[in-house]
């Protein structure tokens, strides 16, 4: 299963301080760990919500909203993709990471969807444009 | 509750550090078996102790250091009878003296150690079932049951299977090693056949149990990204880990809601995982630049690459599908590469390059009686308007196939040709 591991903002990753040598060098070999165990799919560091933007929704109407974001703790500082048999693993893995900020932080996994979660909310239309892919094929 | 996720806590760490731990007991012991019991009986005792003490900083290196008691127990237990075993305690008792050592050695790297367990699962003594069976069981740590389940065969089957496999090892003596000099590169080709088999039997799954088999991709991807991380400079790890990697982005588009396989042409590429395409793309750019573009597997990789870069079917890159087809039969002849590259001529340059190739195969006796080439040849003949050779070719491929479904669809081209004729 592939799940999104989100790194959670802190005040200090807000203002954009840098990791010190020892944290880099550390956070490098877990990451190395994570390559080697062949888990690693993709990840990077996230600038400040200072450097973000967001775009809200309500109807038609779109409203573009300048960073930084006020809520600091629900905000992301860095992600992850990780391929894992289960969420047992990522667990598992996630404890293994060094504090990635100075203080007291978090990490979040996410579960990214996969097909077969869509087998039971497929759309009588979406069944309706595989069903043309079929006849075509049939067709040939 | 808690006790439970203890438990579980304890038993993730665990998987993690497996195959390893079982590679480098493995070498010990000289006994893949005795290795594996050793690994359990390890699994115990941090059940025992880690819900209460906490999980240590180096679980990898706990684990060893209880296993090796335990090999060090078990083999005072048999109070040394023979010579070998002497020599093993001791050297056992010998490394056992510094603790530090130990645990340097074990989290550091055990990566020769797992190498060399993944060569020895893989060796060709065994047969390719076995060596596939041994690799998931050993190396991607799956239980019995879901071996079974990945191959569609009961669990007494696979179990039999390992055991046998293990016994093999056993008589042939190996030495758990990564082998060295003129030998390397074919044992490399038989590890690398053992992943490959592992993908397409989840990959080429139509039927049986769909939730399993895509997981079965997912392990062979695993493996591969795994054995890439050892032998970070070996071409043709990359080749495969990218061949993997380009045909696994397709695999949600690859079948309908019904099960029912959904060709390449037909393919909704929106649905094509574009991480995985990148993650293909980057593994094979790096298989070319080691001076691998040549490999079977790094040529395979660059013809499932012009797909993946090809955002509509008919922006398809045939010219240069044809000549890696080229290279890959002067690389890795074999009849379906021959075919194959006669369909990606006929796309590139017209019916009549489609069949001056499929004409000169022909007439082997391999593909006398092969449907697809017959089907094929009827396309390219059909495609040059010479309906009524096509008839021919198609009604004999409908007569040469077994699949009741393509015989009916080869049916219907035939009497397709029929109507152009008329």
């Amino acid at each position: 299963m592939r799940v999104l591991v989100f790194v959670k903002a802190t005040e200090d990753s807000e203002q954009g301080r840098m990791a010190p040598p020892e944290l880099l060098e550390a956070m490098g070999r877990f990451n190395e760990e994570l390559v080697n165990a062949g888990i690693m799919l993709g990840g990077d560091g996230l600038k400040p919500s200072s450097y973000g933007k967001r775009v809200a929704f309500d109807g038609p109407i779109r409203t573009v909203i300048d960073g930084p974001f006020a809520e600091t703790r629900e905000l992301v500082a860095g992600y992850w993709i990780w391929e894992v048999k289960d969420m047992d693993e990522a667990v598992a893995w996630v404890k293994r990471c060094p504090n990635p900020m100075f203080g007291p932080s978090e990490i979040e996994i996410r579960p990214v969807y996969e097909m077969s979660d869509f087998d039971e909310i497929m759309t009588p239309e979406a069944e309706a444009v595989h069903e043309r892919v079929r006849q075509k094929l049939e067709d040939r | 509750m808690a006790a439970d996720e203890a438990r579980r806590a304890v038993e993730a760490t665990f998987r993690i550090e497996r195959a390893r731990l079982v590679a480098g007991l493995a070498r010990m012991v000289r006994d893949v078996d005795r290795a594996e019991e050793l690994a359990q009986e390890a699994l115990l005792i941090a059940l025992a102790d880690w819900p209460k003490s906490g999980v240590p900083d180096r679980p990898g290196a706990w684990l060893m250091a209880a296993a090796k008691r335990r090999a060090i127990d078990g083999i005072r237990r048999e109070r040394m009878v023979e010579r070998k075993h002497a020599e093993i305690a001791r050297e056992l008792d010998q490394e056992d003296a510094s603790a530090e050592a130990i645990e340097a050695a074990i989290d550091d790297d055990l990566g020769d150690e797992l190498l060399g367990l993944i060569f020895t699962a893989c060796h060709p003594v065994l047969s390719r079932d076995a060596r596939a069976a041994l690799t998931l069981r050993l190396i991607g740590g799956l239980t019995t049951e879901e071996i079974a389940r990945a191959f569609l065969a009961s669990e007494p089957t696979i179990a039999q299977r390992i055991v046998r496999a293990k016994k093999a090892i056993a008589r042939a003596g190996l030495a758990f090693e990564v082998p060295r000099g003129a030998d390397r590169q074919q044992r490399l080709a038989s590890v690398l056949e053992v992943i490959y088999l592992i993908f397409n039997e989840g990959y080429a799954a139509t039927a049986g149990d769909e939730l399993v088999r895509p997981a079965l991709c997912e392990e062979a991807r695993r493996l591969g990204r795994i054995l890439a991380g050892l032998m970070p400079d070996e071409s043709e790890v990359l080749g495969l880990v990218a061949l993997m990697e380009l045909q696994a982005s397709r695999l949600a588009a690859r079948t309908g809601p019904d099960g029912a396989l959904v060709p390449l042409p037909e393919q909704n590429r929106a649905r094509w995982d574009q991480l995985l395409i990148r993650r293909g793309l980057e593994a094979l750019a790096r298989a070319e630049a080691l001076g691998g573009a040549n490999g079977p597997y790094a040529l395979q990789a660059a013809l499932a690459a012009c797909h993946a870069r090809a955002g509509r079917a008919e922006e398809t890159d045939w010219p240069r599908i044809a000549g890696l087809y080229d290279r890959l039969s002067e690389e890795m002849p074999s009849p379906v590469v021959e075919l194959n590259r006669a369909v990606a001529h006929s796309m590139a340059f017209g019916p009549d390059a489609g069949l001056r190739l499929v004409e000169a195969i022909a007439d082997e006796p391999r593909l006398r009686d092969y449907a697809p080439l017959r089907a094929a040849r009827g396309d390219f003949l059909f495609r040059a308007g010479r309906f009524e050779q096509a008839k021919a070719q198609f009604e004999e491929a409908a007569r040469l196939t077994r699949n009741a479904r393509e015989r009916a669809f080869l049916l219907a081209r035939a009497e397709a040709c029929a109507a152009g004729v008329g």
